[in-house]
């Protein structure tokens, strides 16, 4: 008995790509360097603003093992790195160039590359590179840039590369009228992805062949290809990028970033295979940073807590260049301020200033993390101050069905997403099933009381997820001549599970066993355009580009057995994994393997998806330490039909930890001088498996996605959006006497135990 | 300078630059690429390897200090075919996502199960808080080593 159509989709599949890495046969980029090549290293600028006034590699050069030292002026004409989706021309004066000259802008910027027969070899070299660099003042935070004192850019003639609004209603006239007004800062501080494996490149130039190849991509394969094809004066033809197992990218791994220039170049230079891999400092100072800003927003409400509107401005710290994507998380921050909330009158806007600390990028949620963080805090306050009930502020105010698909405050940047809807969803009937699973009620009991010395506190937020970004992806499937499929795909892996995800869809759509599929994925040889993996789209895009692909691969069996046996093509039934031409015995795939069938297909789409879901917290916070502890922590999602809740379920908790990481522990720290003070992970604070032990993750599949064929919406960046939000609004709850504003991130013992000092210290005052 | 050491029981002698760290030598001269360097400084457990048995950061050793001892990586835990009853449980509970930290977390659960077979959770989990993961939130890794004791108690491994 076959239990087909849906034998995989919606199964707890074990992943394909387990049974490699749990045996080390994995490959990634490092692994990859040949007793012929080359290794990379790359003298990076140790102060954060400087004119160079001298760079001497002579010494360098004449050392064992040093085939080239490359600088600027190797070079020749520095390309600059340009923003990868919506060109805003605002950006366009703070690019980055692939390598400095003249000026160096932050600790990290890279200024020379040293090629030799090690690593270990090109490091000694690199130690004798003389460097001179004279110092300039340095702008090291939001409130330098915007007094414009010292510039980045003199020619641009401003720290502040561009403003982006978010706009519906009239926002003025409503907090003009409203009954109940308040207005809080917030501040989230900088840091970062931090994916495991750090980030490397493996290039060869084949001299003879006139080709470049380089391993190591990831993300977005087709366009760094393009831009580095541009860059050296290549044919895109000229230029392949490899896709090798890959350590995880959260949004920052497989943007082009200067090495993804200088690598490549460095092995054109050379004439031979090059390896670079970073080292932790490195990835802490070069690869990009995210979320920090801060925000000075207020939110109006009538007095029943309906929200009126939503005002302010958010200041957000983008580094010294503008980088491939970021623009992306100030646009979000403004544009999903209001979350998955009905707010008729908004207008936030996010401030894009350049300061001396690395440039900043993406990082899973971007631009909704912080969001969050910011209206969920407000909602806790309105929901005080009005004496409304924190659940029931939330479920008056959550878009209801009946206004789908609910437009989002439109973007005044003109951008692909400037009109984006929410796509539909049950966010109010979703957040009760939370709130039920959750044990509210019984854990309200227990709100605000010391109990062992320690107070107890809960809370709850909503989100939504964006994802699917267009605007195609392409998949390939050939039939090989032992009846099995290779299915080729412009998606890349990220360790996410995209191999599973997309076999366990191509599997039904073809009806045969995963078994006889094998996926190639992530690399340009392989789909003549494709788009790769970032904003949540993979499932969604790559999904439905292999079921498109799918159903071509079929019409061509029955095309091909119906010319092979003289019938029409209409009457020939391609089902369980068989041919069925009337009259004669079902045929294997096997029996069409010398056609050579190759069928290739592109999914568009221009409707992003919403997933959408609720979280809920309780939190202890022992007042003699300010140590917190997450005693129960629970997130429900709907994304949809769901592919795999085995991948799923690992991606929320995944996400979940990494937000709780962004809410108590990651920071990268600065001094004034713009000197980089994170450089270790002994400095930079991880979760570990002793932190968060107590975290529940429940999929509902409320209401497929009604976009496309699939049902699916984008997933994996949910689990921490509401993080931050959540557990500030936890702790604030623990105290009820107290004015306890938990309004900055990280949470670490050091603020929390200084927040209820500040709190007592001003209760007392007052009495 | 030579070393002579065993790795995953075949004795081998290297001709090592002095400076050269354990986890290079495994990766560099025997093609070892199962154990991973993700910090280098010894914090994140990615190149744990066994060392006369016991867990070792591969980074943090110099390969002249590993003469005469017995090391074993995850490509010497592993079967010929097939997966172990350690590596089968980390696929059953989805404890692994991009598989950079895996290696290090085997080799870590390995010499910890072989020791202490009856772990308790809290035991794991204090054992494993010295391996970082970024993508699963560790709560599958935990609940794939617990799944594993039976095994080793058992001596199927």
């Amino acid at each position: 008995m076959n239990p087909r159509p849906n034998a995989y989709v919606g199964a707890p599949i074990e992943r394909v790509e387990d049974y490699r890495f749990l045996r080390g046969e994995g490959t990634y980029v490092a692994d990859l360097a040949r007793a012929d090549s080359f290794h990379a290293v790359i003298l990076r600028s140790p102060v954060a603003h400087g004119v160079i006034r001298r760079i001497d590699a002579s010494e360098a050069l004449g050392m064992l093992g040093v085939r080239a030292v490359i600088t600027a002026a190797e070079i020749g004409e520095r390309p600059k790195i340009p923003l990868r989706q919506t060109i805003i021309p605002e950006g366009e004066p703070y690019y980055q160039p692939v390598i400095a000259t003249g000026h160096v802008r932050y600790v990290g910027e890279p200024i020379a590359v040293v090629v030799a027969q090690s690593a270990a070899l090109a490091e000694d070299a690199l130690e004798h590179i003389a460097l001179e660099i004279d110092p300039l003042p340095v702008v090291a935070g939001t409130q330098a840039a915007l007094a414009d004192e010292t510039l980045l850019f003199e020619a641009s003639g401003t720290n502040k590369t561009v403003v982006f609004h978010a706009r519906c209603g009239d926002a003025d006239a409503a907090f003009a009228t409203a009954p109940y007004v308040r207005r809080e800062r917030f501040k989230i501080q900088r840091h970062t992805a931090l994916p495991m494996e750090p980030r490397g490149l493996f290039a060869e130039w084949k001299d003879e062949a006139g080709q470049l190849i380089v391993w190591g991509a990831a993300k977005v394969p087709f366009f760094n290809r393009a831009l580095l094809a541009r860059m050296l004066g290549l044919d895109k033809a000229q230029v392949e990028m490899m896709e090798v197992d890959v350590g995880g990218g959260f949004g920052a791994r497989g943007e082009f970033y200067p090495e993804d220039f200088l690598i490549p170049f460095a092995a054109f230079h050379v004439g031979g295979s090059v390896a670079w891999s970073e080292d932790r400092r490195e990835h802490l100072i070069a690869m990009n940073h995210a979320r920090e800003m801060e925000a000075d927003v207020e939110i109006a409400c009538a007095s029943d807590g309906m929200v009126l509107g939503l005002r302010g401005n958010v200041d957000v710290d983008t580094g010294a260049y503008v980088r491939t994507n970021g623009f992306t998380p100030p646009r979000n921050v403004a544009q999903f301020m209001s979350g998955p909330y009905r707010v008729p009158n908004i207008h936030v806007s996010a401030t894009v200033l350049v300061t001396n600390k690395t440039p900043a990028g993406t990082y899973r949620g971007p631009g909704r993390y912080e969001s969050a963080f910011c209206f969920e805090r407000l909602l806790d306050h309105a929901a005080a101050d009005l004496g409304v009930d924190r659940a029931e502020i939330r479920r008056r105010n959550l878009v209801s069905e009946a206004e789908m698909p609910y437009p989002l405050a439109p973007m005044g940047h003109a951008d692909n997403m400037t009109q984006t809807r929410c796509d539909g969803g049950a966010y109010a009937e979703l957040m009760d099933n939370c709130l039920a699973a959750f044990g509210w009620e019984e854990k309200l009991a227990l709100n605000g009381k010391l109990i062992d010395g320690r107070h107890h506190g809960i809370a709850l937020g909503n989100y939504i997820e964006g994802g699917a970004s267009g605007p195609s992806e392409a998949a390939r499937m050939d039939l090989e001549a032992d009846g099995s499929v290779s299915l080729y795909v412009g998606s890349s892996g990220l360790g996410q599970g995209v191999e599973t995800i997309l076999i366990q869809i191509a599997a039904d759509a073809l009806e045969i066993p995963m078994e006889r599929l094998r996926i190639f994925h992530g690399s340009t040889t392989l789909v003549k355009q494709g788009y790769g993996s970032f904003h949540s789209r993979s499932t969604v895009m790559g999904g439905n580009a292999v079921v498109l692909a799918a159903t071509a691969l079929k019409d061509a069996l029955r095309a091909t057995a119906a010319a092979r046996h003289g019938c029409a093509a209409e009457d020939v039934c391609v089902s369980d994994g068989l041919v069925h031409v009337p009259g004669r015995p079902a045929l294997g795939f096997v029996a069409f393997g010398a056609e050579r069938i190759s069928v290739e297909r592109d999914f568009f789409n221009t409707t992003l998806t919403y997933s959408y879901g609720a979280h809920a917290a309780h939190v202890a916070v022992d007042p003699k330490t300010g140590h917190v502890e997450v005693l129960d922590y629970l997130a429900v999602d709907d994304v949809g039909r769901v592919i795999n809740p085995l991948t799923l379920h690992g991606q929320v908790i995944g996400a979940l930890v990494q937000g709780l990481g962004s809410t108590f522990l990651e920071e990268l720290r600065y001094d004034e001088d713009g000197q980089a003070l994170t450089g270790s992970l002994a400095d930079y604070l991880l979760p570990t498996a002793s932190d968060f032990p107590h975290l529940r993750a429940h999929s509902l599949e409320l209401r497929a996605c009604p976009n496309n064929p699939l049902g699916v919406k984008g997933a994996g960046e949910g689990g921490l959006i509401s993080v931050g939000g959540v557990i500030a609004n936890a702790i604030a709850a623990a105290f009820p006497g107290l004015d306890l504003k938990p309004n900055q991130l990280p949470l670490s013992p050091e603020r929390v135990w200084g927040l209820i000092a500040e709190a007592k210290a001003s209760k007392k005052r007052a009495a | 300078m030579a070393v002579t050491l065993q790795v995953n029981g075949a004795t081998r002698t290297l001709d090592v630059p002095p400076r050269m760290t354990l986890a290079d030598a495994l990766r560099t001269q025997l093609s070892l690429t199962g154990t991973h360097l993700g910090c280098e400084h010894g914090v994140c457990g990615a190149c744990t390897v066994l060392v006369d048995g016991a867990a070792v950061r591969s980074c943090l050793m110099l390969t002249v200090q590993a003469e005469g001892s017995s090391v074993t990586t995850v490509e010497g835990l592993s079967l010929p075919e097939g997966l172990t009853p350690l590596q089968q449980s980390f696929k059953k509970h989805h404890a692994l996502q991009c598989g950079f930290c895996t290696p290090g977390m085997i080799t870590t659960a390995h010499a910890l199960l072989t020791h202490e077979a009856n772990a308790d959770e809290a035991r794991v989990r204090e054992v494993i808080s010295g391996n970082l993961c970024r993508c699963t939130g560790y709560v599958p890794i935990i609940e794939a080593i617990l799944d594993a004791r039976a095994a080793y108690g058992a001596g199927e491994t």
